[in-house]
C-alpha cells in the first residue's frame, strides 16, 4: 500500500470559475463507457491477481435498518478472511483483507471489536445518511461521535439541493465543516450522483468537494434509483485527474451501489488504471462500495484454480 | 509470473484471441486460393503470398487473375444478372438476409481472419468491421424488398466492377456488394492484394446463402487486375474505394465509356476542437479518429485544429493519453493499435514524418520487435503551408495547428483539396450547427468521430470522390433511371409567315455577374436560322470569360445559404416575366428553328420554372434511424459552382431545364446555351435582369461547345459540369474533370426528350446537390 506516500488533500479555495468550467459531454462519455470493457481484457493469472486486488479495495458494507451486532460481526469476519484459506494458499497470497467495513454509527463499536488487530478500518456513514437533510448541527455532531467511537473513515452525504441550485459556496462550506469535524479520520463525500440531474453537475460537485478537502469522492449511497455507473465514474475520475494536475493532491474514488459482478469490477479497475494511472488502483485511493461483489469474485477465483465453475454455497457468507 | 507479483504491479497480461479456427480454414484450402467465379472455385496460374503484417509470416497463397479469368467472371455476372434482375424483390431480399445471418453466425471467424490478414486489432474487427458489414446486408435486404414500391423509376445498372481497399476488407466488400445486388446488379469484385482472405471466405459463404451462381464473383490480384476490370467493355459500372491517385486514373480510363462511376477516395479530415468542448471526451475522440485502424482510414480525423486558447492544454492531455495506448499483437484483446498493412506503407509513413518541419511527439511506449508497427505520432506547430497539413499520410500520424475564431476554423477546415469528413467538438450546439453546413465534407460528426451506419450515406466531396454508400442516396450509385420511350415532338418548318419587325441591329453579349459584357476574345460567330439565313452575331467566349464568370460565382457564394423560399420566389418571378413575353420568345424561336412547337417550348419552359420553384422549398433532407443515440441528418446541399452545356436543339427549354434545378438548390452556374440558337438565351438576359436574379448566380456564355466544354471541365474552381450538347464532348469533359475530380453528368451523345417527364424532376435535383450526413449524438 502506498498510504504513507499520499499527501492528504488539504483542499483549496473555492474557485467557482473552475467549478463552472467543468464540462461533460454525456453521449461521448457513454460511448467511452460502453467500449471500455472491450478495450481491455484481463484473463487468466492476471484476472486472478486483479480480482484479488479488487477484494482489497472493497468497502464491505451493511447499511440496513435491521442490522444487528451479530450481522456486523459476521460481515467483519468475512472482511478479515474474504476468501477461503485453501484459495489464498493456491493463489500464493497472504494478508488479504478488504479495504474497510462500512456500517452505520451504532455498529462502529461492534465492528471495531470484531475487526480487532486486522488493520481493517471501520468506515461509518454519516451526516443524516442517506438524505442528509437533518440539521447541520446534528450532522456535525454525528461525525464527532463516529470519530470518537473509532471510525477511521467517514462517508458523508452532500446536500443535493446545493448542487441543484448551484449554491457552490454553501456546498463548499458544508463539506469543509465536515472535513474539519473529521479530524484525522478520512472524509469520503457521497455525491448521490443519481440525484444530481446531469453529468456536468456530477463534475462540478466533485470539484467543489475536492476543493473543500474530501479524501475520497463517492458516487452513491446505494439508496438512489441510479447508483454507480461507468459514465458517472468517467466524469468523477476525470475531475480527480484535473484536480490532481492543478493542486498535486491525489483524491480517492469510490463507486458504490450496483457493482456486483467480478467482470464489472475488472472494468472499473481498468478504467482507473487508464484514466488515473496504476497508483490509483490501490485501496488507499480506490474503493468499491459493495456487498455482493465479493461473492462473485470468490466464485471466479475458485474457477481459476480448479477450472470448474463454482457455486455460491461453497463460499462462506459475508 | 506469480499472482502476487501481478497483484503488486497491476499490469495487463496477454489476452490473445485464438486463431485456430481461422488457420484450419486456411488449411482446408491448402493455404492456396483461386478465384470464385460462377459459383465455383477456379484455380489461377499465378499466385502471390498474403502476409500477416504483425509477424511478417505468410498466411496463404492467393491467385493473380489473368484477363481470361476476368472475362469469364464478367461473362458469368452478365448471365446471372439477367436472371437476378427478373427475380422478385422478395427473392432478392431473402438472399441478402441469408448473407447477413451467415455473417453473424460466423462473425468470429471473419473477425479473426481479418485481423490476421490486415493487422488491425481484434477489438475493431470484432466490434466494428464485422457488425457493420452484417448491418449493411440487413439494411439492404430491406432495400431489395422495397425496390419496386419505393423506387418505381429505377432499374439495375447491370454488371458492376468493384475494387476495394485493404483497410476495411470485409466492410468495404459489404458496402459494395449489398447495395449492388439489392438493386438487381451482379458483381465482379476485386479485394486488395494485401487482404483477399475475408473476401474469399465470403465467397464460400455465398454458396451456403443460396446466392445464384455468377451473381457475386471474387477475383484476386494486384493493380493490373483492377485495370482489367476498369477497362472491361462489358462492365456497366465501376465502384472504387482507394487512393485519390488511382481514383483519378480510373476517371480518366472510363471517360467517355458510358460506364457509371463512383469513387470513394482519400481525405485529410479536420478534427476541430473549440475552447468550450469537453476536452477529455475530445481526447478520446482523437484516439478514435486517428489511431483507429492505425490511422489507415480514409475519413481519419488526421488534421487537428485546436482553438488557440486551449491548444497547449489540449496537447498536454493528448500526449498524456498517447502514453496509455497499447501496441502489439493485434489478436490481443487489450491492444489499441495493431500493425501497419505493409512494409512499403510503413516506409512511406516514416519518410513523411521524418521530413516534417513541425514538433514531432511519439509517446515512449513499447513497440513489438517483429512486425510492421508504427508509434502513434502527434506533430504540432505546423502551418497550412506544410506538406503534412495537405497530404494524406494514411497512418497513425496526427498533424495539428491552431485557429482563433469559428470563421477561421471553417477556413482552415476547407483549406484542402479533400472533402470527406469533419469532426466538430463544442458544447455549444449553435456553434456546431453553424459549422456543419459550412465545412466542405460529405460527413460531419458533432462531438463524435468515425460513426458509421448503413442508413446514413457516406462519401466525399472534392478530391475525396463522388457517390454515396449507404442510405437511399447510396442506391443511386447502383440503379439508373428507367428510360421512357422517346417522344420528341418533331419540329416541322412553319408554314405561316411571321412578319419580321425591322429591329435595330441587336447586340448579344455575355452575361456575367448580372451584367452584360463583351467577350474577351473580341470575336463573334454568326447565327443562322433554319433556312440558313444569317440572323445575328453572338460572342465567342473563351477561357478568360469562364475565369471571369467563376469569379462572379465566387462573389455570389452566399446564394448557397439563401432561403429556399427566396429561391422559389425568384423562379416564380422568372416564370411570370417569361410568360409576359411568350409571343416574342415564340416568334423568335420559330424564326430561328422553324419548328412548329415553338409555343409549346415556351409554355413548357414556363411550367418548368414553376416546377422547380415548387420543388425549391420541398427538396428536403431527412433524418435517418441509426442504431445509436444520435440523429443522422442527411442534408441536400448545393454543390457550388456548376457549368452546363445545353442541348442545341431546344434552346429555351434545354436552357431552363438545367438552369432552374441548379438555381433552385442554391448553386451558382455558368450556362453555355445552344450553339446554333443562342440568341434565344441572350434575349433571356432581360428576363433575368427583371426578375431579381442575384448577380453571379446565373452566368451565360455563348460560344463553341467543343472549346468551352474542355475549359469548364478543367477549371479547378468549378465543382460540377453537365452536358446535354449535341457535340461530342462527353469524353472530353469526363477526362478533363480529373483535374479536381469534379462531378460530371453527360449525355454521351444520347438525345434527350425535353418534354418528357424524365427531363424534369428528381434526377436533375439529385445531380444538383451533394448529400451531407451530419451526425448529432445527444444525451444529458
Amino acid at each position: 500500500m502506498n498510504d504513507n506516500l499520499i499527501k492528504r488533500n488539504d483542499g483549496s479555495e473555492l474557485d467557482v470559475d473552475w467549478v463552472m468550467s467543468q464540462t461533460a459531454n454525456t453521449s461521448a462519455i457513454e460511448r467511452r463507457a460502453t467500449t471500455l470493457g472491450a478495450r481491455r481484457s484481463i484473463k487468466k493469472d492476471h484476472q486472478a491477481a486483479w480480482l484479488l486486488r479488487a477484494i482489497s479495495c472493497i468497502d464491505l458494507t451493511t447499511l440496513s435498518g435491521d442490522d444487528t451486532e451479530g450481522r456486523v460481526r459476521r460481515l467483519c469476519a468475512k472482511g478479515i478472511r474474504p476468501i477461503r484459506p485453501d484459495l489464498t494458499r493456491a493463489l500464493g497470497i497472504t494478508n488479504l483483507h478488504v479495504g474497510a467495513v462500512c456500517v452505520y454509527h451504532e455498529m462502529i463499536e461492534t465492528a471495531i471489536t470484531a475487526l480487532g488487530n486486522s488493520g481493517i478500518p471501520v468506515a461509518a456513514v454519516s451526516t443524516g445518511f442517506p438524505a442528509g437533510l437533518s440539521p447541520l448541527s446534528t450532522r456535525l455532531l454525528e461525525i464527532n461521535e463516529s470519530v470518537a467511537a473509532g471510525a477511521k473513515e467517514i462517508d458523508i452525504v452532500i446536500s443535493r439541493r446545493h448542487v441543484l441550485t448551484q449554491n457552490w459556496q454553501e456546498l463548499f462550506n458544508e463539506v469543509k465543516a465536515f472535513r474539519s469535524a473529521c479530524g484525522q479520520a478520512h472524509l469520503k463525500t457521497i455525491l448521490a450522483t443519481g440525484e444530481l440531474g446531469s453529468l456536468r453537475n456530477v463534475a462540478r460537485a466533485s470539484m467543489v468537494c475536492m476543493m473543500a478537502g474530501a479524501d475520497f469522492i463517492k458516487t452513491s449511497t446505494g439508496k438512489e434509483n441510479v447508483n454507480a455507473t461507468l459514465a458517472t465514474s468517467i466524469v468523477m475520475v476525470r475531475a480527480i485527474r484535473d484536480y490532481y494536475e492543478q493542486t498535486g493532491f491525489k483524491v480517492g474514488y469510490k463507486p458504490a451501489g450496483g457493482i456486483s459482478k467480478a467482470k464489472d469490477a475488472l472494468v472499473y479497475l481498468s478504467l482507473i488504471k487508464e484514466e488515473l494511472g496504476t497508483d490509483w488502483v490501490d485501496a488507499s485511493l480506490f474503493r468499491f462500495g459493495a456487498s455482493s461483489l465479493l461473492g462473485d469474485i470468490e466464485r471466479q477465483l475458485e474457477h481459476y484454480i480448479t477450472g470448474s465453475y463454482s457455486a455460491n454455497y461453497r463460499h462462506p457468507l459475508g | 509470473m506469480q499472482i502476487k507479483e501481478i497483484y503488486d504491479k497491476m499490469d495487463y497480461g496477454a489476452a490473445p484471441e485464438s486463431s485456430l479456427e481461422a488457420h484450419s480454414w486456411l488449411e482446408k484450402h491448402n493455404y492456396n486460393f483461386g478465384n470464385f467465379i460462377n459459383g465455383k472455385w477456379k484455380s489461377c496460374k499465378d499466385h502471390f503470398d498474403t502476409i500477416n503484417p504483425s509477424n511478417n509470416k505468410v498466411l496463404a497463397r492467393v491467385g493473380q487473375s489473368s484477363q481470361a479469368d476476368i472475362d469469364s467472371a464478367v461473362k458469368a455476372a452478365r448471365t446471372a444478372q439477367k436472371k437476378w434482375s427478373a427475380e422478385s424483390d422478395h427473392k432478392r431480399a431473402r438472399v441478402l438476409y441469408a448473407i447477413a445471418r451467415l455473417l453473424q453466425k460466423n462473425s468470429r471467424l471473419f473477425a479473426v481472419l481479418e485481423t490476421l490478414d490486415n493487422g488491425k486489432p481484434i477489438r475493431e474487427s470484432r466490434d466494428i468491421d464485422i457488425p457493420l458489414a452484417q448491418r449493411h446486408f440487413y439494411y439492404h435486404a430491406g432495400m431489395a424488398q422495397l425496390m419496386k414500391a419505393e423506387l418505381p423509376n429505377r432499374s439495375p445498372i447491370g454488371v458492376c466492377g468493384q475494387i476495394i481497399p485493404w483497410n476495411f476488407p470485409l466492410l468495404m466488400l459489404s458496402w459494395k456488394i449489398a447495395p449492388a445486388i439489392a438493386m438487381g446488379n451482379a458483381v465482379v469484385l476485386k479485394p486488395a492484394e494485401y487482404t483477399s482472405l475475408t473476401a474469399l471466405l465470403f465467397a464460400e459463404l455465398c454458396i451456403s446463402a443460396g446466392v445464384p451462381k455468377g451473381l457475386i464473383n471474387i477475383v484476386t490480384g494486384d493493380g493490373k487486375v483492377g485495370e482489367m476490370i476498369v477497362n472491361h467493355k462489358d462492365i456497366n459500372k465501376i465502384a472504387f474505394t482507394g487512393s485519390t491517385e488511382v481514383g483519378k486514373l480510373i476517371r480518366e480510363k472510363t471517360a467517355g465509356s458510358g460506364k457509371s462511376l463512383t469513387l470513394e477516395l482519400g481525405g485529410k479530415s479536420p478534427f476541430v476542437v473549440f475552447d468550450d468542448a469537453d476536452l477529455d471526451s475530445a481526447i478520446e475522440g482523437v484516439v478514435d479518429a486517428i489511431w483507429f485502424n492505425q490511422g489507415q482510414v480514409c475519413c481519419a480525423g488526421s488534421r487537428l485544429l485546436v482553438h488557440e486558447a486551449i491548444a497547449e492544454k489540449f496537447y498536454k492531455k493528448l500526449k498524456a493519453r498517447m502514453k496509455t495506448l497499447r501496441l502489439g499483437n493485434p489478436l490481443d484483446k487489450s491492444i489499441d493499435m495493431g500493425a501497419i498493412i505493409d512494409k512499403k506503407q510503413h516506409e512511406k509513413i516514416s519518410r513523411m514524418v521524418s521530413q516534417s518541419n513541425g514538433k514531432v511527439y511519439q509517446a515512449d511506449i513499447p513497440l513489438p520487435e517483429e512486425g510492421c508497427f508504427f508509434s502513434p505520432t502527434l506533430i504540432t506547430d505546423l502551418h497550412t503551408a506544410d506538406p503534412l497539413m495537405q497530404e494524406e499520410i494514411f497512418g497513425p500520424v496526427l498533424v495539428s495547428t491552431t485557429f482563433r475564431t469559428p470563421s477561421e476554423a471553417i477556413e482552415l477546415s476547407n483549406n484542402t483539396t479533400f472533402g470527406l469528413a469533419a469532426s466538430i467538438w463544442s458544447e455549444n450546439i449553435n456553434l456546431c450547427l453553424e459549422l456543419a453546413p459550412k465545412i466542405k465534407a460529405g460527413v460531419v460528426w458533432i462531438n463524435g468521430t468515425n460513426m458509421f451506419d448503413a442508413a446514413a450515406g457516406f462519401g466525399g466531396l472534392k478530391q475525396s470522390g463522388f457517390g454515396r454508400e449507404g442510405g437511399w442516396e447510396g442506391l443511386l450509385a447502383y440503379s439508373k433511371s428507367k428510360k421512357h420511350s422517346p417522344a420528341i415532338i418533331k419540329g416541322k418548318p412553319v408554314k405561316k409567315q411571321i412578319s419580321r419587325v425591322d429591329h435595330i441591329d441587336r447586340t448579344a453579349k455575355l452575361y456575367i455577374g448580372g451584367k452584360q459584357c463583351r467577350p474577351d476574345s473580341g470575336y463573334s460567330q454568326t447565327v443562322f436560322d433554319y433556312k440558313g439565313k444569317p440572323v445575328t452575331q453572338v460572342p465567342l467566349s473563351n477561357r478568360k470569360d469562364i475565369r471571369n464568370a467563376v469569379e462572379a460565382m465566387n462573389s455570389a457564394k452566399s446564394w448557397s445559404h439563401s432561403t429556399a423560399h427566396l429561391r422559389a420566389q425568384i423562379l416564380y418571378y422568372l416564370a411570370e416575366n417569361l410568360s409576359a413575353r411568350t409571343v416574342e420568345f415564340t416568334n423568335n424561336l420559330q424564326l430561328l428553328t422553324g419548328r412548329a412547337d415553338a409555343q409549346i417550348e415556351v409554355e413548357a419552359s414556363i411550367q418548368r420554372l414553376f416546377f422547380y420553384a415548387a420543388w425549391s422549398d420541398k427538396f428536403d433532407g431527412s433524418a435517418r434511424s441509426v442504431p445509436l443515440k444520435a440523429i443522422a441528418l442527411v442534408m441536400n446541399e448545393a454543390i457550388g459552382n456548376c457549368g452546363v452545356i445545353c442541348d442545341d436543339r431546344y434552346p429555351l427549354l434545354g436552357f431552363i431545364s438545367a438552369m432552374a434545378p441548379l438555381f433552385a438548390t442554391g448553386n451558382r452556374s455558368i450556362i453555355i446555351p445552344s450553339e446554333p440558337f443562342s440568341p434565344i438565351v441572350t434575349d433571356f438576359y432581360q428576363v433575368l435582369d427583371t426578375s431579381d436574379v442575384p448577380p453571379g448566380t446565373v452566368n451565360i456564355l455563348t460560344g463553341r461547345h467543343t472549346d468551352l466544354a474542355l475549359e469548364l471541365a478543367s477549371h479547378m474552381d468549378i465543382e460540377s459540369v453537365w452536358s446535354f450538347s449535341t457535340s461530342d464532348v462527353s469524353r472530353d469533359i469526363e477526362k478533363a474533370s480529373v483535374s479536381n475530380l469534379k462531378r460530371t453528368w453527360v449525355s454521351n451523345g444520347e438525345k434527350r426528350d425535353w418534354y418528357n417527364e424524365e427531363s424534369q424532376g428528381i434526377q436533375f435535383l439529385t445531380n444538383s446537390i451533394e448529400n451531407k450526413t451530419i451526425w448529432i449524438p445527444y444525451g444529458e
